[in-house]
């Protein structure tokens, strides 16, 4: 009788503090979205929504506070990103999973764990000194090495272990009669890897992107290092499309890191402003997850 | 709970809002405790290192005496001091009109005078450039080095971020109406200006006197390169101050200190950085 009490007492104790820590988050990211929103207010209202989201040009000098550039530098830096970083990542999970031995797996699994403890000032550095240089080596007028395909090259090797350790979990986790069943039928291991194993897989795999995809419109400091800063409409540099990645770019927390610290005013809101943006797209990544994910399952 | 969280709301916001010569009363004189007067020095990244060299050898004269130096700007420093957050603000420009307007008690001491350089990637072959040219090249209409007699090939521009006091300053003595590229490559920091230049081909780019070294190549304007000695001269025409920003006329070991610094010891200190004197 006693003991009943206690234990009910115990697990409504427990089941509040649950709810308490669950609701902290919560309160959190409602606190910041409220504050950061009401410092752009007043940009907002002397600038206008649309007009700052569609304006092209960024000079607080002048009163000009266009940020759709850096709206296509974040979220061309993150394409780049996602290009090169998502197949490496995929590619790493499979083999770690399904096709190398232990041995190996005890070697690479830490090394990939070890990427993802690198400051992020280090890959800026790096990018700054190793990338920069070999990607002015390709021939296009105005390329100077500093822009979107660096920064994208260095967000890759960044969200790596994030995208890697997430599907590689994915993929160990499904079931073992699957894979079992597939080769029974006779399919060939590259068959069931890529018919059975990563469509059964996929959810996992899809917020590992995900997830990769948050980490990459974050990333601010190395960024600043490698892409240039430019506050231009990214625009292909030759006739080939893709050399719009040798274009400088400025991305959305580049823009607020770079000037916060001399701002005042109308030009400090609009910062604000800016922040407010990258909340949103990040909601929308978050909430266009969870639809695919729904997708996935039926 | 509620109403806690709602007060701890409040309270966090009220801190975050500061008015000028609101915080504090009286005028810029430092922090007293325990025998020891701490002067708090914050702003501009360009005064900063200086403020830092001034602040040692004060601290050799008087021990009791604690200078701490911090970044930030130099819009930082002049609002820092405003507020009175700080006991001085340091700016590596002029004060603007607004500023003074916004809290007309500051008071501005001039304490050096910094030559912006215009550097170059150490392959350019161009020695000098005329003003004219310089405000062509920053705004992108020159694109290509054989267009100021050097050897054809791409110039790229580097320069500051918006707000920098290095920036504004530039702007002011040498860009006048004209603005600066959009496809400019923009660093946040002079120490990221000279390696950007020190490591892209036919870069070009303007850093503050105190950060010139080999890495870079120097650009003569209208004939005269960046030396003391040409500012001296009258010759060398893009010059600033440095300022240091104050709440009201200073007292005590505030008032010390920038006498020492506008004073003979001090300004050795100006000089042997690569810093013009007053």
């Amino acid at each position: 009788m006693t003991s009943g009490t206690r234990r009910t007492g115990l697990e409504k104790t427990m089941k509040t503090i649950l709810i308490v820590s669950a609701l902290a988050s919560l309160l959190i990211v409602l606190l910041i979205f409220i504050f950061t929103m009401e410092e752009a207010m007043p940009a907002f209202r002397e600038l206008g929504v649309w007009k700052m989201l569609s304006g092209t040009t960024w000079r607080p000098g002048n009163g000009e506070f266009g940020i759709l550039a850096m709206i296509a530098g974040s979220g061309l830096v993150t394409l780049g990103a996602v290009l090169i970083g998502v197949p490496l990542a995929l590619g790493t999970a499979v083999f770690l999973s399904e096709i190398a031995p232990g041995w190996i797996v005890k070697i690479v699994r830490p090394s990939i764990e070890l990427l993802a403890g690198i400051p992020s000032v280090v890959y800026g550095l790096f990018g700054m000194v190793v990338l920069v240089p070999l990607v002015r080596e390709i021939p296009a007028p105005g390329n100077a090495g500093f822009g979107l395909l660096a920064a994208s090259i260095v967000l890759a090797v960044m969200v790596l272990p994030t995208i890697a350790n997430i599907s590689e979990f994915a993929i160990r986790s499904v079931p073992r009669g699957y894979k079992e069943g597939s080769l029974a039928l006779g399919a060939t291991k590259w068959e069931t890897i890529s018919r059975v194993l990563i469509p059964a897989a996929r959810p996992g795999i899809v917020s590992a992107v995900v997830l990769g995809l948050g980490r990459a419109l974050g990333e601010t400091i190395a960024m600043i290092m490698v892409i240039g800063n430019s506050v231009v409409l990214p625009t292909a540099l030759t006739g080939n499309p893709l050399s719009i990645f040798l274009s400088r770019a400025r991305t959305l927390t580049g823009n607020i890191a770079v000037e916060i610290s001399y701002a005042t005013g109308v030009h400090e809101s609009a910062l604000f402003a800016t922040g407010v943006v990258l909340f949103v797209l990040i909601m929308l990544v978050n909430s266009s997850a969870g639809f695919l994910l729904r997708r996935g399952t039926h | 709970m509620k109403r806690n969280i709602t007060t701890m709301i409040f309270l966090a916001g009220l801190t975050l809002v500061g008015a000028c010569g609101e915080p504090g009363d009286g005028t810029s004189a430092g922090t007293e405790s325990g025998g020891i007067v701490e002067i708090s020095v914050v702003g501009s990244t360009t005064v900063q290192p200086l403020a830092e060299l001034l602040s040692e050898a004060y601290e050799a004269i008087d021990p009791n005496v604690r200078v701490t130096v911090s970044g930030g700007g130099s819009s930082v420093g002049v609002k820092s001091a405003a507020e009175q957050t700080a006991d001085i603000g340091m700016a590596s420009r002029e004060i603007k009109e607004s500023e003074i307007q916004d809290c007309p008690e500051i008071a501005i001491h001039t304490i050096a005078r910094d030559g912006i350089a215009i550097v170059a990637n150490p392959n350019i072959d161009v020695d000098g450039i005329t003003m004219e040219q310089a405000r062509e090249i920053f705004s992108g209409e020159i694109t290509d080095w054989s267009e100021v007699g050097g050897t054809a090939g791409m110039i790229t521009v580097a320069a500051r971020e918006e707000g920098s006091g290095t920036r504004a300053a530039f702007e002011d003595l040498v860009m006048e109406d004209a603005l600066i590229s959009e496809m400019a490559i923009l660093q946040p920091s002079n120490g990221a200006i000279r390696t950007t230049v020190a490591t892209t081909p036919g870069c070009i780019a303007f850093i503050s006197f105190g950060y010139l070294d080999s890495n870079t190549k120097p650009i003569a304007v209208d004939g005269a390169l960046p030396t003391a000695e040409n500012v001296s001269a009258g010759s060398y025409p893009v010059v600033r101050p440095l300022n240091m920003v104050t709440y009201g006329e200073p007292t005590g070991a505030v008032a010390e200190w920038l006498e020492f610094i506008v004073g003979e010891d001090g300004q050795a200190i100006v000089v042997a950085e690569g810093y013009l004197p007053i």
